[in-house]
């Protein structure tokens, strides 16, 4: 079992928030991945049974969400914004070089599983573009030192 | 943390003050005064009434007029709740207004949607915050247990009969969820597939209750309405769109950020007066005045002002007040790039023609950027567009369909240089 004692209490505080079951699934799955880095098919299982749906409608959310995902991912999930504002401003130059520096591919994680390089559209902070989100945090009027310094700070 | 506005007005006058995310720091600017008034002396039919002669419209990008959509709820059965939910999902490319009020005026939004809750008679609000946002949840957070203690909300809120209750619901990155149905889909458990209209959310919403949607900017305006009235509020903005917005410049600007102004500021006096105009001497190309959903202007069409009734005399919108603004080295096949691969990217893949549709549209511009566009790519791009546009279940799919139509109709010598000289004729311009 992947789901313990704990992490379910906090998944049953979620479910009793709303007037059905099943309006608790995305906060579950968010206190899923948090606790254990990503939704694994256990997981997904053992989600299923208690929100009594298919296994197959648990990976259906973790698949059509851009948040969830079924393996870990680095420690930091660094995510540079490319939407139009930010790519006007040089978004995809950042992401190229901080790739080159990292030594990695845009959506690979680096060997030493520290940190996930990857793009994502529009986090709403375009006039400080360009900016990245590390996990919760958002980075903003950034430059290619800058936002290299805060990668090499990174754990 | 969200910079406070350059221009700032009712909305936003005390964003720059951290106490008014407190609630004794927003009641000391009179806070919650306004709310305790409706909920112990006023009618639900006397809000709907203010709402309705306000002209207030949604400023969520459709721009629907909030008392007449309040109007819309039943009467109250017994087995049937009323629920309020709040469209947090701000995930519009070039938006991040309702970022600011989340983080920064937490509690005047929590009053807006008091007032709301109490009028379309709902025992609960469902606060539907994207999940990206992960600094105005935790101030949300914050400020609606402070709200809960402080008797705010509760079985009797703010000392009146008005048993109300706030629940906060995280996103997970799904632009699609901004759509109302879709994000009523997305609080049920759902992947957020929008849903067939009718019924419309006032009869079956969230978990098949009577619901009313509202963005976040709507309901902040919805307390100053009530307190200072009517004539008041329509004495910003135009006959039929009052009161101020926040328009969000971003781009190739002086001064990127966010302005508080009345609706129906010209777009030029935006760019120019306001935002400092394109920077590094360059001069202006084009403009998109309302997010990426929004037709593009070209430079020489920005004496309009900024409302739906004027912007539609020009083919595009307000959308979510998102000025995007593209200087002179600016590729506009690049841009059709960008925008295209978010559409082809956010598509929930529900209809045929939008999944397939955004992909292939995307994978024509990506051609022609690269030098391996053919003339008859044109026509067909405009033939995708007819397809999308008004043949699925939302309007997502008008959305990804609109802005690259209008950089067909605006610059298609553009595309046609890429085409004739098979590579992208603007080196300079921002890569890909």
């Amino acid at each position: 079992m992947v789901i313990e004692h704990a992490l379910r209490a906090r998944i049953d505080a979620e479910i009793s928030r709303f007037p059905e079951r099943r309006g608790g699934l995305l906060g579950a799955l968010h206190r899923v991945q948090q606790e254990l880095g990503s939704v694994s098919l256990e997981a997904s299982l053992e989600l299923a049974e208690i929100f009594e749906v298919f296994p197959v409608e648990i990976q259906e959310l973790v698949r059509f969400y851009n948040l969830f995902h079924d393996t870990p991912r680095g420690r930091y999930p660094v995510n540079v914004c490319t939407g139009l504002p930010c790519a006007l401003r040089g978004a995809n130059e950042l992401l190229r070089r901080l790739a080159a520096h990292l030594g990695v591919r845009v959506g690979d994680t680096t060997a030493d599983g520290r940190i996930c390089l990857g793009r994502e559209e529009c986090l709403g902070a375009c006039a400080n573009s360009p900016m990245m989100r590390i996990g919760d945090r958002y980075h903003e009027d950034l430059d290619f030192e800058r936002a290299r310094d805060i990668l090499d700070a990174l754990e | 943390m969200h910079r406070a506005p350059h221009i700032t007005g009712y909305l936003t006058e005390h964003c720059e003050d951290d106490a008014y995310a407190t609630l004794a720091g927003f009641r000391e600017r009179g806070g919650y005064a306004t709310a305790e008034q409706v909920l112990c002396r006023q009618s639900p039919q006397q809000v709907i009434d203010t709402l309705r002669e306000s002209g207030l419209q949604g400023r969520g990008g459709a721009g629907f007029g909030t008392g007449q959509k309040w109007s819309f709820m039943p009467e109250r059965e017994a087995e049937r709740p009323h629920y309020l939910v709040c469209n947090a999902d701000e995930s519009e490319p070039g938006s991040f207004k309702d970022r600011l009020l989340m983080e920064r005026a937490p509690h005047l939004l929590l009053e807006g949607i008091l007032i709301a809750a109490f009028t379309i008679r709902a025992e609960k609000t469902f606060l539907y915050v994207r999940g990206e946002y992960g600094e105005a949840f935790r101030s949300l957070e914050r400020a609606i247990e402070e709200a809960r203690q402080g008797g705010v909300f509760g079985q009797r809120s703010l000392g009146s009969a008005f048993a109300h209750e706030v629940v906060l619901v995280r996103g997970a990155g799904a632009y699609i969820c901004g759509e109302e149905t879709a994000l009523l889909e997305s609080l049920e458990g759902k992947r957020g597939m929008p849903r067939l209209k009718p019924p419309y959310p006032a009869e079956c919403g969230a978990f098949g209750m009577p619901t009313t949607v509202n963005n976040v900017e709507t309901l902040c305006h919805v307390p100053h309405i009530v307190e200072k009235g009517v004539a008041w509020f329509r004495s910003f903005g135009t006959e039929e769109s009052p009161g101020t917005t926040l328009f969000g410049v971003s781009g190739h600007i002086e001064r990127p950020g966010l302005y508080e102004l009345p609706l129906g500021t010209p777009l030029d006096e935006i760019v120019f007066e306001h935002a400092g105009g394109v920077p590094n001497g360059r001069k202006l190309k084009a403009v998109i005045p309302g997010g990426v959903s929004m037709a593009v202007l070209p430079a020489g069409q920005l004496d309009v002002p900024m409302t739906n009734e004027f912007l539609r005399e020009r083919q595009t919108g307000l959308g979510t007040g998102g000025v995007i603004v593209m200087d002179d080295t600016t590729c506009m096949v690049r841009t059709a790039c960008v925008i295209s691969h978010f559409f082809r990217d956010e598509s929930c893949g529900q209809c045929t023609q939008c999944r397939e549709g955004t992909g292939w549209i995307n994978r024509i511009v990506q051609r022609i950027e690269r030098g391996g566009g053919r003339l008859e790519d044109l026509a067909i791009l405009k033939d995708l567009c007819g397809t999308l546009e008004g043949q699925t279940v939302c309007a997502f799919a008008d959305a990804a369909a609109w802005p690259v139509r209008a950089l067909l109709r605006h610059f298609v010598q553009d595309f046609q240089s890429h085409i004739f000289e098979a590579r992208c004729p603007f080196p300079g311009s921002f890569e890909l």
